[in-house]
């Protein structure tokens, strides 16, 4: 018997991988938990149905989602907050700093987080870490709160279709403004610039974060499993610039660090920034 | 009621059998089916315009119903504890003026509060009754207009023991209650009927622990807007009557103006939606009225607006509060609830109910979950957060006594001119002129307009209320009675 997971990419384009055995499913509270395991890609993990992250190739974006911030404003980010990834990658890689006081991590849906306890330590491995807290809770109503609190949220989001909506709305980012302090980052997964839903998103999703931050701009990263591959995201912040801001010096004290990252690099840093045409339309007013 | 019968839903069952029997149409609608309009099967899907049918023998005749629209009726009838149910295709306004119809004729007096919705007046147009209006008592500090308080309804009913109807918002569009048990005692001593416009209570029916309903408190007509909170689709309702009205007569004032083309996706809408309630209604109406709980708590929490609730209650005019309604006083944080209502859905895509002046009210129903209303709660900080100011200068509501000179039916039909809006202080009004929603007229056919009413009309206008109901679309003149007023 030959087992396939599909995700249909849009209506009329399909995305497959073949599977030896399916290690879990369970429909939550919130959503249909389902991890998968093949010879491609590994274990993976996906909601309602959604690819959200395989072992092969969550390192790209757990990379890009961290790393860019941490890099742009290294020795200023003490207090970090992560809404959704409830799998872990982006606490194992915010984890790696050593300057990093305390991080929350506002996941919705606890069997998330159970379900990667489980069956993918590979990013559940430092969700015991001391300084991390996990709060169960909507990251809507977590960060409406708080004020004046973080030096960093990274909102490693589902897409806009589901339980994740409120998390691409106005409202939520105004919230995280107000959850910042005065030179804080938020840095958000912002879905695909190719297939009309998606881009569709990344377009009212960066309009919003645009009318509320006084820097805010768009990285891409390529990332097999997700939607056409092509991936972008969200840095907004209250006085750093990504690229401006981002010398030799600041690019040296981060290779200073000497953390190993398979996608990231200091070059990548600046190069990610610079969009294709299509995309920089889309993103116009 | 009967919770064994109430699993049975007679109009859905015939419609699946109806489907089953793959008749070949050659009756109206012309869309046969949906195949004769493809785009419009494939907006609204084959399943949907497959029922869109005519009436037959199978499926009864809303008009002269004897099959499984009448059985259908009957069990809505028990559903609500009422003697009759009737179902209604054209909206609450026609639950409204069929109540009214039913027990009003020309020239006959009928008791209620201002704060009425159009429909009600509009019934007076058609019958020609006259209406004494009970002031509704207003609230200062919130500017929304309450229930009547008990000794005004008495003391209009004293004035006026010809009158043949009290009429009764129960609840207010901000859910308020007046003491419905008393009205309907004191108007039966005197021989009167008690009407009671439940468009926004038909949860009063299931959820525990909510104020009387109609049917319950012993009135004689209710007019229920099932589809408002109830789950069944918009412009489908119920006209609920204890039987002291004659059923064949309501049946006779309803096909006065209702379709005689009864839509059966509103039928069936209604049908389900009653078995709905009535099996799963209690657990249902819990869940809403914790949603609302949560969601006042979170937004009193906010600072600034108030989220009001059962404290409000004084045992007269606020007899009752349904706590399913979240209004929302918007006033001290500097916005007009109408400028709360427009930035919610143009800056935050979040539609709510209605912004008047100083509240706003957002309707938590059966289809509500917990992401939903954190959205609107964090919308509502960021507003305050982005757009608070100082309440300095921001009109007070305050409720406008107003002159009837002339009966509404009268006024309508007068001869009349048509005149500029501002220079029309001292003229009888011949139009209604209202902000929609709510649909409460500000002004109403027959009432002398006054310099209070023209500047409220012209706040409202330049805070972005939609007025509404003037023969002039850009309500800039009014039609006014020629040769009385001024």
């Amino acid at each position: 018997m030959k087992l396939w997971y599909t995700e249909k990419h849009s209506k009329d384009a399909r995305f497959s991988i073949k599977v030896e055995r399916q290690l879990f499913s369970q429909q939550s509270e919130y959503q249909k938990i389902d991890v998968l395991e093949s010879q491609e890609f590994g274990r993976f993990l996906t909601l309602d149905g959604l690819m959200m992250l395989t072992e092969k190739d969550e390192f790209i974006y757990h990379d890009m989602l961290v790393h860019v911030a941490m890099a742009t404003h290294l020795d200023g980010i003490r207090d970090v907050l992560v809404i959704g990834g409830g799998d872990g990658g982006t606490v194992r890689e915010l984890t790696r700093y050593a300057s990093i006081q305390h991080i929350d991590l506002v996941e919705i849906d606890p069997m998330v987080v159970e379900v990667c306890r489980e069956f993918l330590p590979q990013t559940a491995c430092k969700l015991d870490d001391p300084r991390v807290r996990i709060v169960y809770e909507d990251g809507l109503r977590f960060v409406r709160g708080k004020e004046d609190a973080y030096d960093l949220i990274l909102v490693d989001s589902t897409d806009p279709f589901g339980p994740g909506e409120g998390l691409f709305t106005r409202e939520f980012y105004g919230n995280c403004y107000k959850a910042l302090r005065e030179d804080g980052i938020l840095v958000n997964q912002q879905e695909s610039p190719y297939y009309e839903k998606y881009a569709e998103a990344t377009r009212r999703s960066y309009l919003r974060i645009h009318s509320l931050f006084p820097v805010s701009r768009v990285y891409q990263a390529h990332i097999p499993t997700y939607p056409s591959g092509h991936w972008l995201f969200g840095f907004a912040s209250k006085r750093y610039d990504p690229v401006e801001d981002f010398g030799p010096e600041a690019a040296a004290a981060w290779n200073a660090l000497g953390l190993y990252t398979r996608y990231y690099n200091t070059r990548l840093h600046r190069g990610c920034f610079a969009l294709p045409t299509y995309v920089n339309e889309l993103l116009e007013e | 009621m009967d919770s064994l019968a109430q699993q049975k839903a007679p109009i859905l069952e015939a419609l699946q059998r109806y489907k089953s029997m793959r008749v070949v149409p050659f009756d109206v609608p012309g869309h046969k089916q949906g195949k004769g309009n493809p785009e419009l099967t494939q907006f609204l899907g084959q399943s949907c315009l497959s029922v869109d049918v005519n009436s037959m023998k199978p499926l009864d005749n809303l008009c002269h119903p004897v099959s499984v629209i009448r059985e259908a009726e009957q069990l809505a009838a028990d559903a609500f504890g009422a003697a009759q149910a009737f179902f209604m295709v054209n909206g609450t306004t026609s639950a409204v003026q069929s109540m009214i119809l039913s027990v009003c004729k020309r020239g006959e007096k009928i008791i209620m509060p201002r704060n009425v919705h159009r429909s009600a007046i509009n019934a007076l147009i058609l019958s020609g009754a006259v209406p004494v209006y009970v002031n509704p008592s207003i609230n200062h500090q919130l500017g929304i207009p309450l229930g009547m308080s008990l000794a005004d309804v008495k003391a209009a009913m004293e004035a006026h023991p010809d009158a043949k109807a009290v009429l009764v918002n129960n609840p207010t569009y901000y859910g308020i209650c007046s003491n419905l048990r008393e009205i309907v005692r004191v108007a039966h001593e005197k021989g009167m009927a008690v009407l009671a416009d439940e468009a926004h209570g038909t949860h009063f029916y299931f959820g525990d622990g909510m104020p009387v309903s109609a049917m319950e408190a012993g009135a004689d007509l209710a007019a229920v807007s099932m589809h408002k909170t109830g789950g069944s689709l918009t412009q489908s309702s119920f006209l609920l009557s204890n039987g002291r009205v004659r059923p064949g007569y309501v049946r006779q004032i309803i096909n006065l103006t209702q379709t005689t083309s009864g839509s059966y996706l509103l039928l069936s809408s209604l049908d389900i939606s009653r078995r709905n309630l009535a099996l799963r209604g209690k657990e249902i109406f819990r869940k809403v009225a914790s949603l609302a709980a949560y969601a006042r708590e979170e937004i009193n929490h906010i600072g600034g607006y108030y989220a009001f609730s059962r404290e409000l209650i004084d045992g007269d005019a606020i007899y009752d509060f349904d706590l399913t309604k979240l209004s929302i006083h918007t006033r001290q944080i500097g916005l007009a609830g109408i400028e709360v209502y427009d930035l919610l859905r143009d800056e935050y895509d979040i539609q709510i109910e209605f912004g008047d002046i100083g509240n706003i009210l957002a309707i938590i129903s059966v289809g509500d979950n917990k992401l939903a209303i954190e959205r609107l709660v964090a919308a509502l900080a960021e507003i305050k957060r982005c757009c608070a100011h100082s309440p300095k200068g921001m009109l007070e509501q305050e409720y406008i006594n107003p002159e009837v000179v002339l009966a509404p039916q009268e006024a309508f039909y007068a001869e009349k001119r048509s005149i500029p809006i501002a220079e029309s202080a001292g003229e009888i009004c011949s139009e209604f002129v209202m902000c929609y929603p709510p649909g409460i007229p500000i002004l109403a056919p027959g009432e002398r307009i006054t310099g209070d009413i023209l500047e409220y009309i012209r706040y409202a206008k330049e805070k972005g209320c939609f007025l509404t109901g003037t023969e002039d679309i850009a309500i800039e003149s009014i039609n006014v009675v020629e040769n009385i007023g001024k």
